[in-house]
């Protein structure tokens, strides 16, 4: 085991993929709670969809992915949330449009551009390989962002989560803190996913925030637990797709999937003591 | 008297639909007033209102110089928490402290503080760990209360309070309300069908209902018509 993972880190693209991969999974964990708890986790789903259609336009004209993937992600979340808060369009259906559509307009420009091949597969199922040594400063940069940004409003994003009504009469900018909250959720999305894919990176923000709430009675708990949750599995996660050769993206989600089984089998145990 | 609020000719709807309207009254600083009205009759509507979440169809509300939107604690009369919420009673009543917050991250020693003496008053420090979603319907209401608590600096508005209240819990309420409004000087607005504690309490009352609408202080409710009616049949005792 020490030797695998001695070996793992003797690879300079794989030190990139797991300091990347580490902050990712912090930067989802903590949003996911938020995002899940107020039924918004169709919104991270959208997200990954539409940044898959900006990677794949931004590589067709050879611009920097990320410089261009961010800004169009942030900017489709504000719509999607726009979207999900106003009664007249029905939330889900209108992520569901925007994030086939993206991906169609994505796979269109990948097969004029290149041909089908690698390329969909990689932005698809994510690959380990696509850090260069900017994108991972770009990427450190912005998740550290992220923390710092979510630790500093974790009271507001508390209350916003809880009650959302009691939190707009007494004066905390409601409308503010959703949008921190699905801008925030859009960064990450837009840089775990080439590392874990545009199908599977949604997980990420998901998983872990269920996982935690079948076990544990706060939401501090919860936040917590989701976060140590979240890096371990990733960890797991890229040493089996080293040892067994299958794509990382997938081996992390098949890692948090046992481990929402685990936790699923504790909290039932814990119920019923 | 300080006018706090002011509401002028306020008609309130939905949809182009008029729930209430030619509402005229204004809510001075120290004052307890009641609103009462059957079902649907728009009390809760006007509370959203006269709290700036919903805008009225007509008229104008204006808020008296010096009531900041977060010096009101607020108890609604549903807070849809998702069944699966994970949140302790302290995490939630702590959360009525954020709005004096402003840009400060984290809650002081102070907060935490205020945040247990509510919880004390409405006795329900024993329950500061439990998860929030496993509490009776009534322990729930009494850790709303306390976050409301937390939340009041000048002004507490209440939709109907005491529902799922047992008894001595409901008169112990009445009793604190009448107090933090003595004492302290807050301005309550209550929302309640217990008319007849509402007339003991309030020194003004609001009846809606369709196109009477009564305002005025608790002796000019009693001796009016609408107040006759509503009060009477029943014996006070
Ligand atoms: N979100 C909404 N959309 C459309 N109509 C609404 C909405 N909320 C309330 N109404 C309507 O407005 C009217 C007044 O509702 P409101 O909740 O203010 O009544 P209320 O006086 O508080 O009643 P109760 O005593 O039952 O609490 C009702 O007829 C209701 O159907
Ligand atoms: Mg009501």
């Amino acid at each position: 085991m020490i030797d695998l993972i001695s070996e793992l880190l003797s690879y300079h693209f794989i030190v990139r993929a797991v300091i990347v991969g580490v902050l990712v999974s912090l930067c989802s964990a903590l949003l996911g709670v938020s995002l899940v708890l107020k039924r918004y986790s169709m919104i991270g789903d959208g997200l990954s969809h539409i940044g898959f259609g900006a990677l794949a336009i931004a590589a067709a004209l050879n611009l920097a992915p990320l410089a261009v993937a961010v800004p169009v992600v942030v900017g489709a979340a504000f719509l999607l949330l726009r979207m999900s808060e106003s009664r007249r369009v029905s939330g889900d259906a209108a992520i569901a449009l925007a994030s086939t559509s993206a991906v169609a307009i994505g796979v269109i420009v990948i097969s004029l551009s290149s041909g089908m091949g690698n390329d969909v597969y990689n932005y698809m199922f994510g690959s380990i390989l696509a850090m260069s040594r900017g994108d991972v400063i770009l990427s450190v940069t912005l998740s550290i962002a992220v923390l710092a940004l979510f630790v500093l409003s974790y009271n507001k994003i508390f209350a916003v989560t809880f009650d959302e009504t009691f939190a707009r009469a007494t004066g905390v900018h409601t409308k503010r803190y959703n949008m921190l909250i699905s801008v925030l959720a859009a960064i990450t999305v837009v840089l775990g996913m080439r590392m874990m894919g545009a199908l599977l990176i949604s997980s990420l923000i998901i998983f872990p925030a269920l996982t935690s709430m079948r076990v544990c009675r706060t939401f501090r708990g919860v936040v917590i637990c989701s976060a140590i949750v979240s890096v371990i599995c990733f960890l797991i996660g890229i040493v089996i797709s080293y040892a067994a050769a299958l794509p990382t993206g997938a081996s992390v989600v098949a890692v948090n999937l046992v481990v929402f089984a685990l936790f699923s089998a504790v909290g039932a145990l814990l119920h019923r003591a | 008297m300080i006018p706090l609020i002011t509401c002028e000719n306020v008609a309130l709807s939905y949809d182009n639909k008029i729930i209430a309207e030619n509402l005229n009254f204004i809510i001075n600083e120290g004052d307890y007033l009641c609103i009462v009205g059957e079902n649907g009759s728009g009390k809760s509507t006007l509370m959203r209102a006269l709290l700036g979440l919903k805008a009225p169809s007509e008229g104008t509300i204006t808020y008296g110089e010096g009531l900041k939107q977060t010096e009101i604690g607020y108890l609604p009369q549903q807070t849809a928490v998702q069944r699966d919420f994970p949140a302790s009673v302290f995490e939630v009543v702590l959360s009525g402290c954020l709005s004096q917050r402003g840009a400060k991250p984290f809650y002081s020693s102070d907060e935490k503080k205020l945040a247990l003496e509510n919880m004390e008053r409405l006795k329900i420090s024993d329950l500061k760990k439990q998860c929030y979603r496993n509490l009776s319907g009534g322990q729930q209401q009494r850790v709303l209360l306390s976050r409301a608590l937390c939340a009041t600096r000048k002004m507490l508005l209440l939709d109907e309070p005491v529902t799922g209240l047992d008894p001595v819990v409901s008169s112990e309420l009445y009793c604190i309300v009448k107090d933090i409004n003595k004492q302290f000087g807050i301005t309550i607005v209550m929302i309640s069908h217990d008319i007849h504690s509402a007339a003991d309490h309030a020194d003004h009352i609001l009846h809606l209902g369709g196109d009477d609408v009564f305002f005025g202080t608790t002796e000019e409710y009693k001796n009016s018509e609408i107040g006759k009616a509503y009060l009477g049949g029943h014996h006070h005792d």
